[in-house]
């Protein structure tokens, strides 16, 4: 019933249609506008006021009262500018593995000449972020969020708001941002040693070390590892070059699924290849990853090692 | 939200607070004003040193013992002066215990709370400037509390503060003079509500009037319409005594059951009396009134009394004639023993002399004359410093010190007056008046207090007689100012003989009349009389509240679309709209700005796409990012920008 009346609340009251993509202008059927608990006592202190004013037939008492009202009334709308027309935009956030603190940067920008203080953004988790957007500018906010498991982690609804200038008043607008951070699954601690390397015949275990012969340089491509990059050939002026190592062509990692004891449930398996992708990847060798119906051919970098990690956050998942 | 408070907002809600007390200082046992600078002090030095604030149980105490001060100094809680001490003293152990934000407001409304208190002593315009001030800084402090983004700029929240004060006076003005006015008091007055109200009083002994001669303060405005009185006609009619003990006059028994016979003069004058709020029933008109005020009623001796004691600023239409009949028509005689009444065993001189004076005369009005004579003639001084009278004071002023004040003079000829056999009577009022070229109205000052006589003559009724006319003919005919001698202590304000003063003070009191008017004065009667001036004769309070409802909308309103439309206008900044021109161009050649692309990055990637124009884009972007997130931002740096982006061809 209260699920009901909430759903109701959010989609005919604040009209809310779920995560929209793209950035969000603060137009004005998007804000709403409250007293706050002071804004209500300041209102009852006038009363009084008025009253003593009646009462002692004070003139000036009036014109205070009247005065302050005025002041209040004015409040609304300095409040409701404090926000208004607003541009937010979600940046794409940093992954993280499940256990860690989920960042997300929403970009707010001021578009107006009109100075804009005492913002306030509010994470579902209930932490405020404070802060100003000058005018003609725009400020990065950052909101943390807590991210306890593998998987999309949503930022969900954030809401803006501010009590700026005179605190009698709350503005706010709810702001649901199609973004959400890949949380890599918890990594395995203590770690199990990694599986035995396979040489590219199939023929037993390789060593995983040595036999690194340099075998010559080629281009450079996106997600090679810096390591890797011949800085001195780059020195000349040659460009970005990749050194190549014969040996490692050769000897294979492969983390596989079905290769885990059976006793292992999914998360175990999922926590355990992680802590060996990121293991295989700090060692500079090329792995594959083998997951039911999903294959990763092997590679190196950290482009390939995102790509790992992304799919094992996801597995099962999307 | 239980952020714990910045020492710089903590400085200045203290800073706001001194402003708002400082006015009551004066009016405060000095214990009071000690203690509330001891524990701003106390407040400070913890806020800057990082402390913690003192604990429960302290601040219960300070509070216990304040109040038990306050009652040891008053004598009650519930007065308006003790009221006061007590917000005072509470409003700054607040500050003690303020450690939120909460905490913070509820001292920023107690301020504001305080700011109308000050209202209840004075309501002159350097006060409601000094609030106004006070309202500013308060206003600017509470802002300040709210802006918890970045560092507090206090000159941005005194400049918002001002702005928004200053947008929220036409709703003030609207609301000022539509909302419908109610005649207080709503409930009772605190005792003391009215102490300290200078003005004349229901008895007269030696030294009062004097007293009240040193006082400045206004007691009346009168603006006539038409022709004005000579000063000898400006005898203001207040209070009438009867009653000697001896020592003092006081006014007996005053029947309330109409006025005596009265047959008015020709020469009449018309003008409209303000009268400033004293505390007592006596409307002061021109001797004699032709008619009565509003709301009240004549004496059997023809004082005007007001139903109530007059609390505020009143204003009344009135008609009076200089010269009348009055009584003519005989006393009662109850009335005749009234006016013949005389303490028993004391001035013996007085009443022989008296007595030796009637047989001397041919008839009664030879009698005053004599009287007038004897003061005329003799060596009879008048002064605001005689000297003091002891247990016969008729007697003794006489025949010993023969200096004195108004009251002297008026009491010694009734004393003669009676003790001859003749009904006589004190009147109390003021005499003269200081024209006002300025506004064109006069001005009669507590300074202007004065007493004369009254004799009631066969076939002619009661007269007026002015024993101090006979004495100081300058008194009547000049004013005060010039029948004194320089000498004698007088207020700086009324003495005549500085002449851009003179010029200053009138300035500033017609100023002061008009506020008064129409700041001060504006109560229920005004509201109607301005409503009906616009067409509105018979306005309930419901149209009122529907014109009241749709002005403040309607300004709200405009102020409203004023500040969106600002909102909404794009930018004036020239920098972001030549880059915004920019990005347009580029991105009608296919190289849009993504939105999470910064400056620099777009520059990379659009010379990468548009090669031909590469060199002018690079251009284009470092200028660009210099202007805007670089230090210096000439003129000429923007010119130069946009010139680049006109000439852009991709």
């Amino acid at each position: 019933m209260i699920l009901r009346l909430r759903r109701f609340i959010d989609t005919r009251l604040f009209q809310l249609r779920g995560p929209q993509a793209g950035p969000i202008v603060l137009v004005h059927r998007k804000l709403y506008i409250l007293p706050t608990s002071h804004g209500v006592v300041y209102f009852l202190v006038l009363l009084l006021m008025l009253a003593g004013s009646v009462n002692y037939t004070l003139s000036l008492g009036f014109v205070l009262t009247f005065l302050l009202a005025g002041l209040g009334l004015n409040g609304i709308l300095y409040t409701f500018r404090n926000m208004a027309n607003l541009r937010i935009a979600a940046t794409r956030p940093r992954p993280v593995f499940a256990g860690e603190r989920a960042q997300f940067v929403l970009r707010v920008e001021n578009q107006s000449s009109v100075e804009r203080f005492g913002l306030e953004a509010l994470a579902p988790s209930g932490e405020v972020a404070t802060f100003d957007v000058p005018a003609n500018q725009e400020t990065l906010v950052a909101i943390e969020l807590p991210a306890p498991a593998r998987g999309r982690l949503p930022l969900g609804r954030v809401t803006l708001q501010t009590r700026f200038p005179l605190g009698l008043f709350r503005a706010w607008s709810y702001l649901e941002l199609d973004v959400a951070c890949i949380v890599y699954p918890r990594p395995e601690s203590p770690a199990q040693p990694l599986p035995p390397p396979l040489s590219d015949h199939g023929e037993g275990a390789a060593s995983l070390v040595g036999n690194e012969d340099f075998a010559g340089l080629r281009a450079y491509h996106a997600g090679d590892s810096p390591r890797r990059i011949a800085w001195k050939a780059d020195a000349r002026g040659q460009g970005l070059l990749s050194k190549v190592f014969s040996g490692r062509a050769e000897t294979q990692l492969w983390l596989d699924w079905a290769s885990l004891p059976a006793h292992l449930d999914r998360e175990a398996r999922l926590s355990r290849l992680t802590r060996w992708v990121l293991e295989a990847d700090a060692a500079e060798c090329a792995f594959g990853l083998r997951l039911p119906n999903q294959t990763i051919e092997p590679a190196a970098g950290p482009g390939h090692r995102s790509h790992c990690l992304q799919t094992l956050a996801l597995f099962e998942r999307d | 939200m239980t952020k714990s408070l910045d020492p710089r907002n903590v400085t200045w809600m203290a800073l706001s607070m001194a402003l708002v007390m400082l006015p009551h200082v004066e009016r405060l046992p000095l214990w009071i004003s000690l203690l509330a600078v001891l524990v701003v002090g106390w407040r400070l030095y913890v806020a800057w040193q990082g402390m913690s604030l003192p604990k429960k149980w302290l601040l219960l105490l300070l509070v216990a013992a304040a109040s038990a001060g306050i009652y040891l100094s008053f004598g009650t809680l519930f007065g308006r002066d003790s009221g006061v001490a007590l917000l005072v003293v509470m409003l700054t152990l607040k500050l003690l215990e303020m450690a939120s934000l909460r905490d913070a407001m509820i001292v920023i409304f107690l301020s504001y709370f305080g700011i109308l208190t000050e209202f209840l002593y004075s309501q002159t315009i350097p006060t409601a400037l000094l609030m106004l001030v006070g309202v500013w800084v308060v206003t600017a402090t509470m802002i300040g509390l709210q802006w918890r983004g970045g560092a507090i700029r206090y000159q941005d929240s005194l400049r918002l503060s001002l702005q928004m004060l200053a947008q929220a006076t036409p709703l003030m003005l609207v609301l000022f003079l539509l909302f419908p006015r109610v005649q207080g008091p709503l409930w009772g007055l605190p005792r003391d509500a009215y102490a300290g109200i200078t003005g004349l009083s229901d008895s007269m002994s030696p030294g009062t009037l004097s007293q009240l001669t040193l006082s400045d303060a206004v007691a009346f405005r009168v603006q006539f319409q038409g022709a004005m009185p000579k000063p000898t006609q400006l005898y203001w009619r207040g209070p009438v005594l009867w009653y000697f003990d001896g020592m003092s006059w006081h006014m007996g028994i005053s029947f309330e059951s109409g006025a005596p016979s009265y047959s008015p003069g020709a020469e009449a004058f018309s003008y409209t009396v303000t009268l400033e709020p004293h505390d007592k029933r006596w409307l002061f008109a021109l001797d004699l009134p032709a008619k009565l005020a509003p709301n009240s009623r004549f004496t059997n001796d023809f004082q005007m009394l007001s139903i109530t004691p007059v609390r505020q600023r009143m204003r009344y239409e009135m008609t009076s004639h200089t010269s009348y009949r009055l009584g003519y028509e005989g006393l009662t005689s109850f009335e005749r023993r009234r006016a013949l009444q005389l303490p028993e065993g004391y001035n013996w001189r007085a009443r022989a002399l008296a007595q030796n004076m009637r047989r001397a005369a041919r008839d009664e009005t030879d009698m005053v004359d004599r009287v007038l004579g004897m003061f005329r003639t003799q060596q009879f001084f008048y002064t605001l410093t005689p000297p003091l009278l002891g247990e016969h004071p008729i007697d003794e002023f006489l025949f010993t010190t023969r200096s004195g004040f108004c009251e002297h003079y008026a009491s010694a000829f009734v004393f003669l007056m009676r003790a001859a056999g003749i009904p006589a009577r004190v009147v109390t009022g003021y005499q003269g008046g200081e024209l006002n070229p300025v506004g064109n109205y006069m001005i009669v000052r507590q300074s202007e207090a004065h007493a004369w006589a009254e004799v009631w003559l066969e076939d002619k009724g009661w007269l007026r007689v002015d024993p101090t006319a006979a004495v100081s003919p300058l008194r009547v005919e000049s004013g005060i100012a010039a029948a004194i001698p320089a000498t004698d202590p007088l207020p700086l304000l009324i003495r005549g003989d500085i002449e851009w003063l003179r010029q200053l003070r009138f300035t500033w009191d017609s100023l002061a009349n008009t506020w008064n008017q129409w700041v001060l004065g504006y109560n229920p009667e005004r509201q109607f009389w301005l409503l009906s001036r616009v067409g509105l004769d018979r306005a309930t309070w419901q149209t009122l509240a529907t014109i009241l409802v749709a002005t403040t909308t309607l300004i709200t309103l405009m102020f409203a679309f004023a500040m969106l439309r600002r909102l909404s206008r794009r930018t004036r900044d020239p920098v972001a709209k030549a880059y915004r021109k920019f990005c347009r161009k580029l991105a009608r050649r296919g190289a849009p700005r993504a939105p999470s692309e910064g400056p620099a990055d777009y520059a990379v990637r659009a010379a990468a796409q548009l090669p031909h124009a590469a060199a002018a884009i690079k251009a284009i972007s470092e200028r660009y990012i210099k202007l805007r997130y670089g230090r210096p931002r000439g003129g000429e740096s923007v010119r130069e920008l946009k010139r680049l982006v006109a000439e852009l061809k991709v």
